[in-house]
């Protein structure tokens, strides 16, 4: 299914007070891949995702989703294609109830108020928050949020998601709940996050960035595991490949 | 900044009344914007003076209370917020109006009866808009609000201003709280700091607004807001309405504390 190609061409962006915050970037992401994007903070991940999404158009270049070009004719299908969760889940959340902000997206669409109401239902059953359908979005617990944002974008039933920082400030326990979530979606995935460890278990591929442009993009248990590559970028390697803290001993790949 | 929260508590919880499932909650949203029209044109076309015919009208927001089983105290309080600027609109009232009359021996200007009868109107007024939000909901008037064909530029406006209302506040409690913890030796916000603390606001709130509606545009937002529900008109409704409307005329038509008055008077002679 060739739509649920992620091209990107040469790739610009200069915001209005002259900082240049993409410099040139090129990939392409196949389908069912899951890519993390990684790289200090304003190396240019979040701005790199809301050119993806069609939020902000680039000064150079293109995105290309299946064979349609982002433009803004284009935006109303681009959208249905790509899902994106927000990193805070309070931007995403804003409806009274879970499931008038879950329906959001659907009822956008103008579908059927039976169809809506089967998405939801399915989309909820997914994230494991059936019974929180009728709760405030703003009296739910951080990874109950988190969990309600990800089904507002799985209701639209997206080829392709897009997620920037999905385990920020979740308690061990919530980040590995979103993690097993993440992994059992058959869905391409673009991924950034600072969570290197995350990236390491669900990505396979991982893009690094700095200062706008590509410093490397692989295989994410070559790229993690390069300290010399991650130190450059202001990053570190993931914690599950560096040395137990109590005995000394470096973890085998 | 408890105030802040407080009161961000208290715009979320008349949406959450708003969930309830009684007899008024399920009627059609256009019934109730209708009543809810027709008793504020009621209550604005009596004259100043005619305080007395007034009164039947508190039926009204009684019953809906009663039968929509809304709590009574923050309703009340919500309506005695208002009070304030109403007394100080019409507390000058008594001194202007040079005219007298005699209550019991005492002599008083007309003054303190348009006084009354301001307060009156506004309890009247203010109570019927929180009854009708906390019995319908923001999204459901909407839906009202388009059936009577009003551009949905207007009614989209309504909505987003309501929504971020609870944007702002947060922001602005976030701000208070880490003003509050670094000055520890003042109370509130000191009054040199008013002007930033005003501006970073504003700037944060536009961000965050940004935000919001991003994350809308991300999920196919073009303008038109869907609430999904499409609700039928039932005998109920009409019922409603016809009541209602007949009450308003009779109570506007007829001075009925007269009546009454005039009633009872003759029977005891």
């Amino acid at each position: 299914m060739s739509h649920h190609k992620l091209e990107v061409k040469n790739l610009s962006f200069v915001y209005p007070d002259g900082y240049k915050a993409i410099d040139g970037i090129s990939f392409t992401i196949h389908h069912g891949e899951s890519v993390g994007i990684v790289g200090a903070n304003g190396a240019g991940k979040s701005t790199l995702l809301l050119i993806l999404m069609g939020v902000l158009f680039p000064s150079q270049g293109e995105v290309i989703v299946g064979d349609v070009r982002v433009t803004k004719k284009t935006l109303p299908f681009i959208r249905q294609r790509l899902g994106m969760v927000f990193q805070d889940p309070d931007d995403q959340l804003f409806m009274t109830t879970v499931y008038d902000d879950v329906a959001f997206g659907p009822r956008n669409y103008e579908l059927d108020e039976k169809d809506v109401e089967d998405r939801v239902v399915k989309a909820l059953d997914m994230v494991g928050i059936p019974h929180l359908k009728d709760r405030a979005p703003y009296k739910l617990s951080g990874g109950e949020k988190r969990a309600a944002a990800i089904a507002t974008v799985l209701s639209m039933q997206p080829d392709i998601l897009v997620m920037d920082e999905p385990t920020s400030s979740l308690d061990p326990k919530s980040r590995r709940k979103v993690m097993e979530l993440l992994k059992g979606f058959d869905h391409t995935k673009i991924i950034t996050s600072h969570d290197l460890d995350m990236v390491f278990k669900i990505c396979e591929r991982t893009i690094v960035i700095k200062e706008g442009r590509i410093a490397a993009d692989g295989l994410t248990s070559e790229i993690l595991a390069n300290q010399k590559l991650m130190d450059s970028c202001g990053l570190e390697v993931p914690l599950a490949l560096q040395s137990c803290p109590v005995c000394g001993r470096k973890n085998q790949i | 900044m408890s105030n802040i929260g407080n009161s961000l508590y208290n715009i979320v919880h008349l949406d959450d009344l708003a969930r309830n499932k009684t007899r008024i909650h399920k009627l059609h949203p256009l019934v109730k914007l209708i009543v809810t029209l027709a008793f504020l044109t009621v209550v604005a076309s009596f004259g100043r003076y005619e305080i007395t015919r007034l009164l039947p009208l508190f039926l009204y927001p009684v019953v809906i209370i009663a039968l929509a089983e809304l709590p009574k105290a923050p309703i009340l309080k919500r309506i005695l917020i208002i009070e304030p600027f109403v007394a100080g609109i019409g507390i000058l009232n008594p001194l202007f109006e040079k005219q007298t009359f005699a209550l019991g021996g005492l002599i008083l200007s007309v003054g303190w009866i348009t006084f009354l009868s301001i307060f009156l109107k506004s309890i009247l007024t203010v109570a019927a808009v929180l009854l009708l939000v906390a019995t319908t909901g923001m999204d459901r008037l909407a839906v009202a609000l388009r059936m009577l064909k009003i551009p949905k530029l207007f009614v989209l406006q309504l909505l987003l201003t309501y929504r971020y209302i609870s944007v702002l506040t947060e922001e602005a409690e976030r701000m208070a709280r880490a003003y509050i913890l670094r000055s520890p030796l003042q109370k509130g916000i000191h009054i040199k700091d008013w002007g930033t603390f005003a501006g970073q606001l504003v700037l944060r709130t536009f961000d965050r607004a940004q935000r919001v509606y991003q994350a809308m545009c991300v999920r196919g937002f073009t303008g038109e807001y869907n609430t999904g529900e499409c609700i039928k008109f039932k005998t109920s409704d009409i019922l409603y309405l016809a009541a209602w409307l007949a009450f308003f005329t009779v109570t506007r038509m007829y001075d009925i504390p007269m009546l009454v008055g005039t009633l009872l008077t003759g029977v005891v002679k």
